[in-house]
């Protein structure tokens, strides 16, 4: 079947709605969340689908990707499918998803594989996902499939460690409109056997999927990053139902979704120990990193400059931000900048011993958690001095690998 | 008298502790504290793990020569990321190497300064850095496995364009006793 989109745009809008004329109400969009191809997210929509439909809801699949598995094929038996449609673009005939088709069907629930898809030139979206969304404005309920590598946000970072970068990316907003996400979760392991066994890719591709993108610590990480995401997003909606009150009480409190480290620095070499153990901690919290030097009005000595271009360059290659202020007043500078960048966390290295009329005043630590409520304070042990103590007092402990 | 004297004696008494609080309150720290090393060693690695040898003669000889030792993680930015990218990925197991490092010398009184270098290569990554700043001694392990760490064609360079000492450990039978991350001390 071939169309012409530009004539069918205004029947997206003029389309009945399931239940009757007068419903406003929006569709419900679950989004089936992978770490990679294989995981049974297609599988799973199409076993969805099937209960809704037993249970007596009017269910189609708008589009299905099979990649010719038979398994997925059998399982999409007794769906109707909307067929799709032919589009020609510079001589080539492209098979896309019949938007106006489904929504002149108006089923109750409708099936549509692979979210982060770029349609072909000449229909009415650029991306499968605003297809979606004109779905559910429809009143017509949404299950669809996606992998993580697919979120914008994520993209450099999974094409960091596989060397592979992803064209079809979405929106995290995409992932946040989701009513529901489901993660579809296997091990690294049961992935690769099910990739051997051709239940992933004919048998043609999998030696290079093999050698390439399905190498176990790719999806190890990448399974860790889904992971991650899922409970991020978990925990955002958690709020949003939980928060009740102004609209500045829940700004507070979406706030705290996301953890915040800030580290105190200096420019010495062993400001960089407390930089990695800040960066280790934001990596367990799933947080982003702030250093902050809080410089004595002056210009700063050669050495400083030295130690502060190697914490800059630790900085970027950490992902981590490096701000400086110059200030005398080191205990407000620093709650300023905690307050305006977010932070929950502040991570700080032994102070130097105070002398002469300077031990009368607050430490900085307890003078940091009176300007700065609900913020938590570590200070994080020298271990170089732990060792030296060690060693006066035997060898410092050994461990080969 | 008497009172010139309990006067005399609280006045020195008052004296004697404001002394005693304008002094650092850890004097022993003080007679640890080694002169300021004026020599660096650059002790450059590629992976998760270094020989221990290689280690072991750096930080002899920063002993030795009172420098501090400078160990440069270096990373390789893909083709595909600009070269100021962020990685952190590649930078987990590179993070606690460094801290083992630290604390194996610092246990031995050796001072320590890291570094991270980026490039396209492990060569880039180096040259980059050593174009940043001067050192005095580079001590690399070599290896035969060009996947894990300088090949042999960089090493020629380094010794060809790079210049300071620069001194090679060949391979050895004893290079399978590697330190890496694991070897952290503690919480890292």
């Amino acid at each position: 079947m071939s169309s012409s989109p530009g004539s069918d745009r205004s029947a997206v809008t003029e389309l009945p709605t399931p239940g009757g004329a007068g419903s406003q109400r929006r569709g419900r969009l679950t989004i089936y969340l992978g770490m990679a191809a294989g995981v049974g997210k297609t599988y799973r929509m199409l076993e969805e689908g099937h209960a809704e439909q037993e249970a007596g809801r009017d269910v189609v699949i708008g589009l299905l990707e099979t990649h010719r598995r038979a398994d997925t094929a059998r399982l999409a038996e007794g769906l109707p499918v909307v067929p799709r449609r032919r589009v020609t673009y510079r001589d080539t005939t492209l098979e896309e998803m019949d938007l106006p088709g489904v929504l002149a069907r108006a089923p109750e629930l409708c099936l549509i594989d692979e979210l982060a898809h770029t349609n072909a030139p000449g229909t009415e979206h650029h991306k499968r996902y605003e297809d979606i969304e004109d779905v559910l404005a429809a009143g017509i309920d949404v299950l669809s499939t996606l992998n993580v590598q697919h979120l914008e946000s994520l993209n450099d970072r999974v094409a960091e460690f596989s060397g592979i970068r992803v064209r079809e990316t979405i929106p995290d907003a995409v992932l946040g409109m989701a009513d529901e996400v489901v993660l579809i979760d296997v091990t690294p392991e049961a992935l690769l056997d099910r990739l051997r066994a051709g239940k992933v890719y004919p048998p043609e591709r999998i030696d290079a999927a093999l050698n390439n993108f399905f190498r176990i610590e790719n999806l190890a990480a990448l399974r860790e990053v889904a992971l991650r995401q899922v409970a991020e997003e978990v925990e955002a909606k958690r709020l949003t139902t939980e928060v009740v009150g102004t609209r500045e009480d829940s700004l507070d409190t979406a706030q705290a979704v996301s953890e915040r480290l800030l580290a105190l620095v200096e420019p010495y070499p062993g400001a960089q120990r407390l930089v990695r153990r800040a960066w280790r901690s934001a990596r367990r919290l799933g947080g982003d990193l702030d250093l902050l030097w809080v410089r004595p009005p002056g210009e700063p000595s050669a050495e400083q400059e030295r130690a502060l271009r190697a914490l800059r360059q630790l900085a970027s290659v950490l992902g981590a931000t490096l701000i400086v202020e110059e200030s005398d007043e080191r205990a407000n500078t620093i709650a300023r900048v905690a307050a305006e960048r977010g932070t929950t966390y502040i991570l700080m290295g032994r102070a130097r011993p105070a002398r002469g009329l300077a031990r009368l005043r607050t430490p900085l630590p307890q003078r940091l958690m009176e300007l700065l409520p609900g913020v938590d304070v570590r200070v994080v042990a020298d271990r170089s001095r732990r060792a030296d103590d060690q060693n006066e007092n035997g060898p410092a402990r050994e461990r080969l690998t | 008298m008497t009172i010139a004297l309990i006067v005399g004696i609280a006045v020195a008494l008052g004296v004697g502790v404001a002394v005693g609080w304008g002094l650092p309150p850890h004097g022993r720290r003080a007679r640890r504290e080694a002169p300021r090393p004026v020599r660096s060693i650059l002790l450059p690695f590629t992976g998760s793990a270094i020989s221990r040898r290689a280690l072991e003669a750096a930080v002899r000889l920063a002993r030795v020569e009172n420098a501090v030792i400078m160990p440069a993680f270096l990373a390789r930015v893909p083709r595909h990321l600009p070269l100021d990218s962020p990685l952190p990925v590649q930078c987990m197991p590179g993070m606690a190497l460094i801290e083992a490092i630290e604390q194996r010398a610092s246990a031995q009184g050796v001072a320590v300064d890291s570094r991270i270098g980026r490039g396209r290569s492990f060569r880039d990554a180096l040259r980059r850095l050593l174009k940043e700043e001067q050192f005095d001694r580079i001590i690399i392990s070599a290896t035969d496995n060009p996947y894990t760490g300088l090949s042999a064609e960089d090493l020629e360079w380094l010794l060809e364009r790079v210049p300071a000492e620069v001194m090679i450990l060949r391979p050895a039978a004893t290079d399978e006793r590697r330190i890496s991350g694991e070897a952290v001390a503690g919480h890292f």
